[in-house]
């Protein structure tokens, strides 16, 4: 059972408040249309599964309903930070960073 | 949703919103979700009852959505209901009407059933910039959960810390209640407001009533509440 730190609400929430969303940080290219196929199918469809640090998208579906990310390590499920969207993770690491 | 009929247009409204007033005449009967569970209209409680659980029917439900940093929004909102824009998990209240933060740039105003409208359009000549008012009165009500054992029946019901310390008269926490999710506002030490989906209201009542069953439970409002409430034009027979 997580304890997540919202940082709209500014508070611990129990984990059934909240829904996990994906990989967070994932850029949209620009430009579809000028993507190869292969380009644009690592876009919509391959996450890297990194052992260790991991950013992820959140919503506090039920409370403020408001999208935001964590950092988590996915050997030890400790929850690193937690940051609103549009700003920056003060821990970051290449490896789950993907190329787009 | 056959509660509302629209009665009138108003052609005075900002152009491009379509303003209505959507309280029905008195020939429509009003049914609030919660109109068909047996609820007492006297306030005698009995003397085992530690939990009186009841139904604040057909309230007008505002939300109101905007920058608060922003002056036009925020000044607005002052002007035209008398309540300072409430900060993160609080809420304001003066009077008949209660404003409650929902999320950063969400709030909920709660008044008098038949003053939506009236409400709603003062909003709109005060209220500058970017902002939505809509009434969702239709989609969801409140139950009151009252009496020296109130929070416990909460603290059974949901998993969010409902201490003293942690819950103060005046705050204002979305979360999870039962199976489903609730508003709950505490207005005094021994009183709770939830706001409740419509369609799960017959299920939260339900979950409270067995909830506060050990307590001993008087459905209804009590007296102090029935003195302090405005009356309301309630259809109580059932369907």
């Amino acid at each position: 059972m997580f304890y997540i730190y919202c940082p709209y609400c500014g508070e611990h929430r129990e984990e059934e408040e909240f829904h996990a969303k994906g990989q967070a940080h994932l850029a949209r290219p620009k430009d579809p249309d000028a993507c190869s196929d292969e380009e644009w199918g690592n876009f919509l469809y391959f996450r890297p599964n990194p052992r260790g640090l991991y950013h992820e998208l959140w919503v506090h579906a039920i409370g403020c309903r408001k999208f935001f990310n964590i950092a988590r390590d996915t050997q030890t499920y400790e929850i690193l930070e937690t940051y609103r969207i549009g700003e920056s993770p003060k821990l970051s690491q290449s490896t789950d960073q993907q190329q787009s | 949703m056959s509660d509302v009929t629209n009665t009138a247009v108003d052609s005075t409204a900002t152009p491009g919103v379509a303003l209505m007033d959507q309280q029905p005449d008195d020939s429509v009967p009003a049914r609030s979700p919660l109109h068909h569970v047996a609820q007492a209209q006297t306030g005698e409680v009995s003397a085992n009852a530690r939990v009186s659980i009841w139904e604040e029917p057909l309230k007008t439900h505002l939300i109101l959505r905007g920058d608060a940093a922003a002056a036009g929004f925020r000044e607005g909102v002052q002007a035209a209901t008398g309540l300072d824009l409430p900060e993160p998990l609080q809420s304001q209240s003066k009077g008949d009407w209660s404003l409650s933060w929902i999320t950063p740039d969400e709030w909920l105003l709660v008044g008098p059933g038949d003053q939506a409208f009236t409400m709603e359009s003062r909003l709109r000549e005060q209220l500058e910039g970017h902002y939505a008012v809509v009434n969702v009165g239709g989609g969801q009500s409140i139950v009151r959960l009252s009496g020296t054992e109130a929070r416990s029946v909460l603290m059974k019901s949901c998993p969010y810390d409902v201490h003293d310390r942690h819950f103060p008269v005046g705050k204002v926490v979305t979360t999870v209640l039962g199976k489903t999710q609730a508003t709950l506002r505490r207005l005094g030490d021994n009183d709770w407001e939830i706001v409740v989906r419509r369609s799960f209201a017959d299920y939260i009542w339900r979950w409270l009533l067995d909830a506060a069953s050990e307590h001993g439970v008087h459905t209804g409002p009590l007296l102090s509440a029935v003195k302090g409430q405005a009356s309301h034009k309630t259809d109580t027979s059932t369907v």
